[in-house]
């Protein structure tokens, strides 16, 4: 898969997005699931020709989209993502936002559902300072990449890399490509193994595909 | 001016309208969803800003049911500012400044385009009950036979609110080559039980006043003014919320200190609404509001595209823009819900965005915020995209 281009050597883009943004083949059709502002939405359409749309909870979120010339419904990823027909998406993304759903597992069998490909980036809780954070304090971790209390969090469903890739085996999800953060941004380690990353990785991106009924990975959209 | 005179200005404006006016001959009949040719018939309109030489600024608003074609000018009968003056005008989403925009008067209108009201050339009376029965699609129609007397293909964007949202609706799905952008607001693809039966009651209202006299009221000299103000009244209550009313009004008394034990107007609330009757009936016409009213009972976009409504928006390259009001009770979201469901379906370009608003179904031409913001901002991008 060509996923380098030397168009993508952004400053103050989130190294998040680039991540996610090389995972998306150009000319594809994507739903980004909790799109925010529109910076990822809007940095698909325009440097991966992506035929873009998107859900966002808050008014606030959607005018902006709007206004930026985005395709942007007012809407919920629990409640919303079942209106949608099957196959309808080369890829859905879900951007640090499952771990603010109410129903994660039925929100990711629906990502899959109606892309054929879907892109989830998650915060680690399985991250060694958030680890200590709760050895040695004893309370609910507060990091700089998880600011929030416990009560104030929307984040309901925290996970770690190990569970989420757990997850997706359950529902039957192939992982074509998994990469995990460091705080700065940078991959860690690039071969490592799973409990490397589940340690050391802030995030993770995973890119996700459906299984066919023989357990085999149905077909990429394109440039593969 | 007097209620007399003032009734004479509303009359006066069915044939010879305080507005531009386009006449269409034998050779152009209006074919209607019922099997009938109008012929001849006349649309009248207004128009805001200057077409560009690519005749690609073009921005058909589209009118409620008691709106008109004086969507950003002062009313002519009233002296009211236009219904949509929040929306249209320099540096206004809909901005003047680089749009060239049209709004009229939609068949079986009482306000220039050709309707229950006006001459019957076969009787040289009013066509009263004569008049065929008008649907929203034969409304479109009209408009596009309009566009097309303008030279105007293909539209920036069709907008409007409540049954002119039902318009751009139909827009969408006759003619999408001709849409570039739609903006369907605080409406629906199906009119609903609930609003067929408020409708129903209005037009029992007009039908029940003696002076309606089956609708040959014209002949008579005098008007069902009783009815239509009491239609009008029903109406009224359903474009507004509880939380609207109670703020509005609660349960204060007009103008005295305690009630008179009386069927009296004690209550502010009633005082309001008698006067929202009485000044209805001065631009109104009776038989118009029987129409209009009917053309959206009928209205059911999906069951004109074999039960599904996806299925009117298939293969559109159109950019669409729905929003809805959290206190609209008429059209509430879940109309504009599955409006963008069936986009989403048919894989059409979609925007959507539910406007907090306490003030229910009129909130569409009061000057919300997040509105002018949302349509604004999702035109400009749009302008932009189409080199406007």
């Amino acid at each position: 898969m060509r996923i380098s281009s030397p168009r993508f050597e952004h400053d103050g883009v989130r190294p998040d997005y680039l991540l996610v943004a090389r995972m998306v083949a150009p000319g594809s059709k994507v739903l980004d699931v909790g799109c925010g502002d529109g910076a990822l939405l809007d940095l698909l359409v325009r440097e991966r020709d992506a035929d873009g749309r998107g859900i966002e909870l808050s008014h606030e979120g959607v005018s902006r989209c709007v206004a930026r010339g985005l395709s942007v419904i007012q809407g919920d990823a629990d409640t919303d993502l079942a209106d949608y027909p099957d196959d309808c998406f080369d890829y859905v993304i879900l951007s640090q936002t499952l771990q603010a759903t109410r129903q994660p597992r039925k929100v990711l069998e629906n990502l899959l559902r109606i892309g054929r490909r879907a892109i989830v980036s998650l915060p680690n809780f399985g991250h060694w300072r958030v680890r200590a954070h709760l050895a040695l304090k004893g309370t609910m971790p507060v990091t700089k990449n998880l600011p929030d209390t416990w009560y104030d969090t929307p984040n309901i469903h925290f996970c770690t890399i190990r569970d989420f890739v757990e997850l997706c085996d359950v529902i039957g999800a192939g992982i074509e490509r998994a990469v995990a953060l460091h705080a700065s941004g940078r991959p860690a380690g690039v071969n490592a193994p799973w409990w490397f990353w589940n340690l050391f990785g802030t995030q993770a991106v995973f890119l996700l595909y459906r299984k066919d009924e023989n357990g085999h990975r149905t077909a990429h959209p394109t440039n593969e | 001016m007097t209620g007399d005179a003032l009734r004479y200005a509303s009359v006066s404006q069915v044939e010879s309208p305080d507005s531009l006016v386009a006449h269409f001959g034998p050779e152009r009949p209006l074919v209607l969803d019922s099997g009938v040719a109008l012929s001849p018939f006349q649309i009248a309109y207004q128009t805001y800003g200057t077409l560009n030489a690519a005749r690609s600024n073009a921005v058909l608003v589209c009118h409620a049911l008691t709106g008109d074609q004086h969507a950003a000018n002062v009313h002519p009968v009233t002296g009211k500012p236009g219904w949509w003056s929040t929306m249209i005008g320099p540096g206004r989403p809909i901005d003047t400044d680089r749009y060239f925009v049209v709004c009229s008067n939609v068949i079986g209108g009482c306000l220039g385009s050709t309707g229950p009201s006006s001459v019957n050339p076969a009787t040289g009376q009013p066509w009263a009950l004569a008049f065929p029965l008008v649907t929203i699609r034969d409304m479109v129609r009209a408009q596009a036979m309009l566009m097309d007397y303008l030279g105007i293909g293909t539209l920036f964007c069709v907008a409007g609110g409540s049954m002119g949202g039902m318009q751009v609706l139909e827009w969408a799905a006759s003619y999408p080559e001709r849409v570039y952008t739609a903006m369907p607001i605080a409406t629906a693809a199906i009119h609903s039980a609930q609003n067929i039966a408020f409708g129903e009651v209005g037009r029992q209202a007009i039908m029940a006043d003696p002076d309606w006299r089956g609708g040959r009221y014209l002949e008579a000299g005098v008007r069902p003014a009783q009815g239509l103000a009491v239609a009008r009244m029903g109406a009224h209550i359903t474009y507004l919320s509880e939380s609207a009313l109670h703020r509005k009004f609660g349960r204060r008394l007009q103008d005295r200190a305690a009630p008179t034990f009386t069927f009296d107007a004690d209550f502010q609330v009633e005082s309001y609404l008698r006067h929202q009757g009485e000044a209805f009936v001065e631009r109104f016409d009776a038989n118009s509001y029987l129409y209009v009213t009917r053309a959206m009972d009928y209205f059911d976009l999906a069951g004109s595209h074999g039960g599904v409504l996806a299925n009117a928006f298939r293969g559109s390259k159109t950019r669409f823009c729905v929003a809805s009001f959290s206190s609209d009770w008429l059209f509430p979201t879940s109309d504009s819900r599955a409006v963008v469901h069936a986009l989403n379906a048919a894989g059409a370009s979609v925007s959507f965005v539910e406007i907090q608003s306490d003030k229910g179904h009129d909130a569409f031409l009061l000057d919300e915020p997040e509105l002018t913001a949302t349509t604004g901002g999702f035109l400009r991008a749009a302008a932009r995209m189409r080199g406007i």
